[in-house]
């Protein structure tokens, strides 16, 4: 058992975070250069950690599997970022903000550092705009925004549909700039394999060279985990084919808990499934939802018929009919299973039936097709190119996908695991957006973490360090790791079976939707975790791997990445199956509200709704690895306690 | 659908390569083409044939990962998209498609279609950036830009560095990359005070990473996935004559601390 201290600064809300800082311990300036931290990842939260950090005058070494630090994920990011500017004048403030965050996320987060992003938020935008971030403007110069889910207010910043993009080219150039000052060193093509921890504490990684197939050791005195979400475990996803979860989950098996892996944001708006041989599945922009509205048919025989020939009458706008309030606004998790309610009644549209419209016509007639092309114009040549459909003539066809993981490496106010000297950021940690996440808010957590928070709280472990007294990779934890790593390699190569990686992670993928996806129940769930356990056992007996260790081998890197998702994927079904209540994209069928229920009748849910179970669940479930992955893991849980906010009904209507 | 691929195989960097022929399985035209590369690999995987090493990612067009000179043509058939948002009813049933990488000297080959793109990483290194320190921002909204301004840095900002611009010119030149990030700033007020040193130490670091000259054929353009227009570069070649008129900064006398 392992107790889970969120360490979270006392004083009112509004005031911990500026206590903190001003509480906190700081490392003098001559003494920063005698600290050497790693950081892992170079999206959002890793790119902007090094910079400041490099800024701040530590030895800082970043560390991806990719080419460039340009292409982590972070890039792919549409619609925006959120922040409580309050430059449209219509009423948002950080206690708005934090309030529509906290409860986007169905009372699951951590209240203080839900606060703490809210404050950050604002600096982000100066940080951006002052970077050369080419942000839309008004005509008059000032800064443009536009709305997004589970907001009342306009709080969200854009370019074009490329803020992810725009974003982290400013990060990666705040990276530049270290690595050219010889500041930041910077390794390409490196992935984590492996976190090494001396007397309990982070500090060091081992590294394997992609091109070269180099094994190496990397000792510091704080390593940074910025390795983004996990939702690959479904194959299927939004994410980029690369991301992974390899360096959380070595983590994981070196004592990091690992926090709430079963929550799971399955975005609304993605472009249907198409066929068995598909790779990956494209996200339409949460920002259509500001122009476009979501219908199916009324009647099922008007499923296969050309949308134009259906009626108004005959068309039901569903999200608009049951969340009036919020409209085709509604949060992500309450949309998606909307759709999955209209399709799983037979009102689906599409070949498979597994499809909602998103349709554009009233706003065209609105705007003119002119200023909606100016709008998403990007969004709707992406989704000719993949659907060879024109948008701007008939509806766009979409599709719940898995998109986000709001799970991640437990982390407490500092950022820092319960593994000292271990610290995680970003989409990697679990802390902030709860049971679901609202849209725009991922790029401001990742940000906020990389600029702002880290750099402030690192130095409280760091001061506890002695400066210069790192270990050197020739300790014996070191040299341990290595031949983990040495050993997990030559076994994949040697075991000679008659599966490809790629056949198992096809294979784990479907169990994962079929099981642990967007409806969830204890049997099913139950299912999931015998058949994982068994695919984990087959996966060992009868991969192939090709190739050699000594190069660049793609097949290598991805065994090595399945292997760790079919563990990740009982993990969530334990976790999942475990949480026996609903909130936020956590949706188990046995609790949900019924017609009888009086938050029902007080008209503020729908029957079907999520029903959370505060009583017994408003924790955070930090699961520990007991040794070997056929081990149950062993459960430690960190209490969510509020000081000032109720956890209410969560009410969209 | 079935196709026949050409594709470029060649181990290492030391190592020569050659084309070698593959049937395809049955295909679909929904397919991208990069999902028909999977379907392929998994086939010669079963068979016991090592897989075609190609670079991939986002697989949506943003991140730039993706390589490929399809046909001849850096990113494939089609205008303003990236390889993998290249889908396969782009090709008929029965055709032969040449697969092979990027080609240029500064773009060393790591295996097959793999290329190594570190030199576009070196010329960013150099100044591809403004200096604002963490923490040290005015408010977002004290430094207005005009909209013409600002969709004009954001139609540079979108390059996603993929390197095509260089497969696609004879010189193998950068010049429309390195236009890209320098307009993109030198465009916007906060660029300002950098500009001109920015130009010349990115215009230099490109010169070293033995990229080749412009000749203005206009070919980077029309590969270019974000479609970024040649008037970028003619923006750079002035602001790199200027840089060169104005001679390094002078250093002024007493300027820095005691």
């Amino acid at each position: 058992m392992t107790t889970l201290n969120s360490n979270i600064p006392s004083g009112p809300l509004s005031q911990k975070w500026e206590s903190y800082k001003f509480n906190t311990k700081l490392i003098n300036p001559a003494n920063k250069r005698k600290y050497k931290i790693i950081v892992v990842g170079a999206g959002l939260a890793g790119a902007s950690a090094s910079a400041t950090l490099a800024e701040l005058g530590y030895e800082v070494h970043n560390f991806v599997f990719h080419d460039s630090p340009r292409r982590a994920h972070s890039v792919a990011a549409q619609g925006g970022i959120n922040a409580a500017k309050n430059y449209q004048n219509d009423g948002d403030s950080v206690r708005r903000l934090f309030y529509d965050t906290i409860k986007g996320g169905d009372f699951r987060a951590r209240e203080a550092n839900v606060h703490r992003l809210a404050e950050v938020s604002v600096n982000i935008i100066d940080q951006c705009a002052a970077q050369g971030v080419p942000f839309a403007r008004e005509y008059g110069g000032l800064l443009d925004n536009r709305s997004f889910g589970g907001a009342q207010v306009s709080r969200t910043f854009y370019a074009r549909g490329q803020t992810g993009q725009q974003l982290l080219l400013g990060a990666y150039s705040a990276l530049n700039k270290m690595i050219g000052q010889g500041a930041v060193k910077s390794y390409t093509h490196s992935e984590m394999l492996d976190l090494v921890v001396v007397d309990g504490h982070a500090k060091g990684i081992i590294v394997r060279n992609l091109q070269t197939g180099d094994i190496t050791k990397h000792n510091a005195d704080a390593v940074v985990l910025a390795t983004g979400g996990y939702g690959n475990v479904y194959n299927l996803s939004t994410y980029a084919r690369g991301s992974n979860v390899t360096a959380s989950w070595r983590a994981y098996k070196r004592g990091a808990c690992f926090g709430n892996p079963c929550y799971t944001q399955i975005h609304p708006t993605c472009i249907p499934v198409s066929g068995d041989y598909q790779s990956k599945l494209t996200l339409m922009s949460e920002s259509l939802r500001n122009d476009g509205r979501v219908w199916t048919p009324k009647k099922k025989e008007d499923c296969k018929k050309n949308p134009a020939d259906i009626p108004e009458a005959d068309r039901d706008y569903y999200l608009e009919r049951m969340y009036s309030a919020f409209g085709n606004l509604a949060p992500r998790d309450i949309a998606s299973r909307a759709a999955k309610t209209v399709c799983d009644e037979g009102r689906g549209i599409g070949e498979t039936g597994l499809g909602v419209y998103l349709d554009f016509s009233d706003a065209i007639k609105r705007l003119g097709e002119n200023k909606v092309r100016e709008r998403y114009g990007n969004l709707f040549a992406m989704y000719h190119e993949i659907t060879n459909e024109d948008a701007y003539k008939t509806p766009m066809r979409i599709y719940p996908a898995v998109h986000y993981t709001m799970g991640g490496l437990w982390v407490d106010y500092n950022l820092m695991s319960n593994v000292p000297g271990l610290f995680v950021l970003g989409e990697a940690n679990f802390s902030d957006h709860g049971a679901n996440r609202l849209g725009a808010s991922a790029l401001m957590q990742g940000l906020s973490d990389g600029y702002f928070v880290l750099p402030a709280t690192i130095s409280g472990y760091l001061a506890t360090q002695k400066p210069d007294k790192r270990p050197n990779i020739d300790n014996p934890a070191f040299k341990q790791a290595e031949e983990n790593v040495q050993t997990l390699t030559k076994k994949l190569l040697g075991n000679k079976g008659k599966r490809t990686p790629a056949s198992f992670h096809k294979e784990l993928g479907k169990l994962m939707w079929d099981y642990c996806g967007m409806a969830r129940n204890k049997a099913g769930l139950e299912k999931g975790i015998k058949l994982i356990s068994e695919l984990r056992e087959e996966y060992w007996k009868n991969v192939n791997v090709l190739g050699e260790a000594g190069e660049w081998n793609q097949q290598l890197e991805n065994a090595g990445r399945v292997a760790d998702f079919i563990e990740l994927g009982e993990l969530m079904c334990r976790d999942a199956l475990h949480r026996e209540e609903s909130c936020g994209g956590h949706f188990r069928e046995e609790y949900q509200y019924t017609p009888d229920d009086p938050e029902t009748k007080q008209g503020l849910v729908n029957p079907g709704d999520v029903k959370r179970r505060d009583d017994a669940f408003a924790y955070v479930a930090g699961w520990e690895y007991a040794g070997a992955p056929d081990k149950a893991p062993v459960l430690n849980k960190e209490p969510l306690i509020y000081e000032e906010v109720h956890m209410s009904t969560r009410s969209y209507k | 659908m079935k196709i026949t691929l050409k594709v470029w195989r060649q181990k290492n960097a030391n190592s020569p390569g050659w084309f070698k022929t593959y049937q395809s399985p049955a295909l679909n035209e929904n397919m991208s083409f990069l999902e028909m590369l999977d379907v392929v690999n998994e086939e010669l995987a079963n068979r016991g044939e090592e897989p075609i090493a190609f670079d991939h990612d986002c697989r949506e067009g943003i991140c730039g990962t993706c390589s490929c000179v399809i046909n001849g043509k850096p990113h494939g058939p089609h205008k303003g998209i990236a390889t993998c948002q290249t889908y396969m009813r782009s090709f008929r049933d029965g055709d032969t498609i040449v697969v092979e990488p990027f080609r240029a000297k500064a773009f060393p080959i790591i295996k097959d279609l793999v290329v190594d793109r570190k030199a576009f990483d070196r010329i960013q290194h150099a100044g591809g950036f403004i200096s604002v320190r963490t923490g040290s921002a005015p408010d977002a909204n004290a430094i207005p830009v005009p909209k013409e301004n600002a969709d004009l840095a954001m139609d540079a900002a979108q390059c996603i560095g993929c390197g095509a611009c260089v497969a696609a010119c004879k010189n193998a030149s950068a010049m429309l990359f390195v236009a890209a990030k320098v307009s993109h700033l030198g465009l916007l007020p906060q660029g300002q005070p950098e500009r001109y040193k920015r130009v010349k130490a990115m215009v230099t670091q490109m010169d070293e990473e033995g990229f080749g000259a412009c000749t203005v054929t206009g070919s980077c353009e029309a590969v270019c996935p974000k479609e970024i227009s040649l008037d970028f570069i003619a923006r750079m070649n002035r602001d790199y004559g200027v840089s060169l008129l104005k001679g390094e900064p002078k250093k002024i006398a007493g300027g820095g601390a005691a």
